[in-house]
């Protein structure tokens, strides 16, 4: 969801106030860069900056750290986040099929927002349903038993 | 200090117990192969190629990060040892651009040497190959990272050591490689253009943008004059392109090679550090004698400090001389005082600089660097391709008469020379300004107090009862913590100098690359100075005021030193850049 800049401007605000709080712990550039991701739901290259200034070192260093870990993001976030699994059962079942279906419609890989800022698809592995096989979700929504023809019509009620 | 006793390969021997194996085993004259690691810079074990056995250790170790340890029995050469290394190198080939023969570090490449003594013949491990990308944006640097091997020198020499970090390990498993944050062009990245990174690198994933192509086509044109003139540092180090010992002077057979190269003039860019210290030691007298000007005055040579001041210390843009760099002083010279003094077009005269820097190819690109909207300066060599040239045209540079350079433009003064180490170009200047200020010979013309390789150096001169204070730094870290300082009201100073480079431009970026191992034991920044103190103590003239050809060029063109001719054609503006673009 974009962000206003009402709420840019306070999140950057509480974010140099926890960085303040932090900066002098030891090993300090994981804790801040989980609270700016927390707080803004990706880092951007401003945001990396901020931290980088305050840290007193090269906004690459963050920039390493943040496409090391999969957990940060370095996009925002669509409205709706849409995860298929690719684990084995799912795999075995066809789920490529569907991923691509997925990827064909929104424009964009895995990892990515489509142009809207509606979708985001996220990698995923096993979701805990293998008897759905193959499956997605969208948000909260399990769809199961899927084939590549669902995918239009699942993706138009969001 | 704690000595410990251990043996290596049966070896007794005695060390600092803060020692690595390494170190250690080079006490001992015993070589352990590397290529990760470069002295001071990057020890981080990543590459394992200098792996040791250790008895009674769990696994093979890298010696470069094994401290030593009392009675610690190590053992470098042995099959199983051999074994691994071959293996380990064999694994980093399977990921390599494998294209030797047109490599521009052919020869030089440790990589290739270390797989021709291991006996890798073949690629057993050939597989897939991680996403390369080549980035050829900057004017001064190119990236290509299918050669890279991750050992990360770059990296430590960027971040550590210049304290810029514009590049850096991104990414994790197969794909993870060395790029700038948010995957930019280094050209829109805070990257100053030192090219530290090129010398650091043991591959030819880092090279500069070569321009040997567009000097010979200019010297093939008919229509272009084209002038050629060398850095002082240049004379320090060429040589070792051609075998000859580090530290050994070769200015006359420079000039040789450069006529013999077939360009129509060969001036000496050290005239242009003369006419930059008439230009800076009259700004300094100025701002000295004006209780309203902007103390210190820092100097504005080297173009890597320049960019790193526009875009991490704006607020010392202020400071920073007017004066153009020599290069570009002597350019704007030959495309004015010459080229009306031998009745030739401007426009039809193409200016060659030999650099021992990567940075200049950006500086003579800065679109304010020119007059009349001809650029003063149109290309940029660095030492490394003007030797590639005088081997392509098949000159014996060893074997060079001592000539000298051509007339009007090519006289130099000792002051001229040193501009190439660290602290030169303010010895130079106040050698210059003590005359000029007291009105008295100086009889002493060292001053040591400004020389040598010390990251900082301070100094408090007597120009005859009025004391300035004077500071040198060199490498752009050593420059963030000496403005620091300044900004901090901490440290304060009349006059400083920054070099862009560690040791100045005798270790600039476009100098020749010297290998880890010999970097183990020469003290590559002093051999190369010293070639250029040893000439300055041997010129009939070492203060730049005296040198002949200078004050003609003063006397018939350019009128004073900081009056209005000389302000329209050799000084600068200045503008604060962002780091990212």
């Amino acid at each position: 969801m974009a962000l206003t800049n009402e709420q840019l401007e306070q999140y950057t605000a509480e974010l140099k106030a926890f960085i303040a709080d932090h900066k002098d712990i030891d090993g300090p550039l994981m804790p801040i860069m989980q609270k700016a991701q927390e707080l803004f739901g990706y880092l951007s290259l401003d945001t990396q900056k901020i931290i980088a200034d305050a840290l007193d070192i090269p906004v690459s260093e963050v920039y390493g750290v943040a496409t090391f870990y999969a957990q940060f993001s370095l996009q925002p976030k669509g409205d709706n986040i849409i995860s298929v699994c690719t684990g084995t059962a799912c795999y075995v079942k066809g789920a490529q099929a569907v991923l691509d279906e997925v990827v064909n419609i929104l424009g964009v890989e895995p990892g990515q927002t489509s142009a809207d800022g509606k979708f985001t698809i996220q990698d995923t592995r096993c979701l805990g349903c293998c008897g759905l096989a193959p499956v997605m979700t969208v948000n909260h929504d399990v769809y199961g038993r899927l084939t590549a023809g669902d995918v239009k019509g699942i993706l138009e009620k969001y | 200090m704690n000595m410990v006793t251990l043996t290596i390969d049966g070896i007794q021997v005695t060390v600092p117990s803060n020692y690595t194996i390494l170190e250690a085993a080079r006490e001992a004259h015993i070589t352990i192969p590397t290529l990760c690691y470069l002295k001071d810079i990057n020890q981080i074990g990543a590459c394992r190629i200098c792996l040791v056995e250790v008895a009674g250790a769990r696994g093979l170790m890298a010696s470069c990060v094994t401290q030593v340890g009392e009675g610690m029995e190590v053992k470098t050469n042995t099959e199983k040892l051999r074994k691994a290394r071959k293996l380990n190198l064999e694994l980093l080939l399977s990921d390599h651009n494998r294209e030797c023969t047109s490599c521009v570090r052919s020869e030089n490449c440790e990589f290739q040497k270390l797989c021709r003594e291991y006996g890798v013949e073949d690629y057993p491990y050939d597989g897939a190959k991680a996403p390369a990308e080549l980035d050829d944006f900057s004017p001064s640097i190119i990236r290509d990272n299918s050669k890279c091997i991750k050992c990360r020198r770059c990296v430590a020499v960027c971040t550590n050591v210049q304290k810029i970090g514009a590049i850096g390990a991104i990414g994790r498993g197969f794909k993870s490689k060395i790029a700038c944050a948010f995957d930019k062009s280094l050209a829109d990245s805070p990257c100053v253009n030192c090219g530290q990174c090129i010398t650091a690198c043991p591959v030819g994933a880092l090279r500069e943008k070569s321009s040997i192509d567009e000097v010979w086509m200019a010297i093939n044109d008919p229509d272009k004059y084209v002038v050629v003139q060398p850095a002082p540092a240049v004379r320090a180090s060429i040589g070792e392109e051609f075998g000859m010992p580090m530290g050994t002077p070769t200015t006359g057979k420079l000039a040789a090679a450069l006529k013999r190269l077939g360009f129509d003039k060969v001036f000496d860019t050290d005239f242009g550090a003369d006419m930059t210290i008439m230009e800076e030691g009259t700004e300094l007298i100025a701002r000295l004698n004006d209780k309203d000007a902007v103390l210190p005055m820092i100097t504005s040579c080297s173009p890597g400090w320049v960019k790193y001041c526009e875009t991490f210390f704006p607020d010392f843009i202020p400071n920073l001389s007017s004066c153009k760099s020599p290069h570009e002083m002597l350019g704007a010279a030959v495309k004015s005082y010459f080229a009306e003094k031998n009745n030739i077009d401007p426009a039809k005269i193409f200016v060659v600089s030999v650099m021992p820097c990567t940075a200049k190819k950006f500086e003579a690109k800065r679109p304010e660097l020119s007059n009349n909207g001809l650029a003063d300066v149109d290309c940029v060599l660095t030492v490394r391709e003007l030797a590639r040239m005088i081997k392509q045209a098949g000159i014996n540079y060893a074997e060079l008469p001592d000539e000298d350079f051509d007339d009007l433009l090519g006289e130099s003064t000792g002051a001229g020379v040193i501009f190439g180490a660290t602290g030169g170009v303010m010895e130079a200047a106040l050698r210059t300004v003590y005359e000029k200020v007291t009105g008295k010979t100086l009889e002493k013309v060292d001053f040591e107090a400004v020389r040598g390789t010390e990251g900082i150096k301070e100094a408090e001169i007597d120009l005859d009862g009025k004391k300035i204070r004077v500071a040198v730094a060199h490498g752009t870290g050593n420059a963030k913590k000496l403005l620091e300082s300044v900004r901090s009201g901490e440290k304060s100073y009349e006059f400083i100098e920054v070099m862009g480079c560690p040791g100045g431009c005798v270790t600039g970026g476009g100098q020749p690359i010297v290998s880890s191992s010999d970097l183990m034991v020469k003290d590559v920044k002093a051999l190369r100075a010293k070639a250029l103190y040893t000439e300055d103590a041997n010129k009939p003239l070492r203060k730049s005021h005296e040198n002949v050809q200078l004050q003609k060029l003063y006397a018939e063109y350019l009128g004073e030193p900081g009056g209005h001719k000389a302000h329209e054609l050799l000084h600068t503006h200045y503008e604060q850049r962002p780091m990212f673009k």
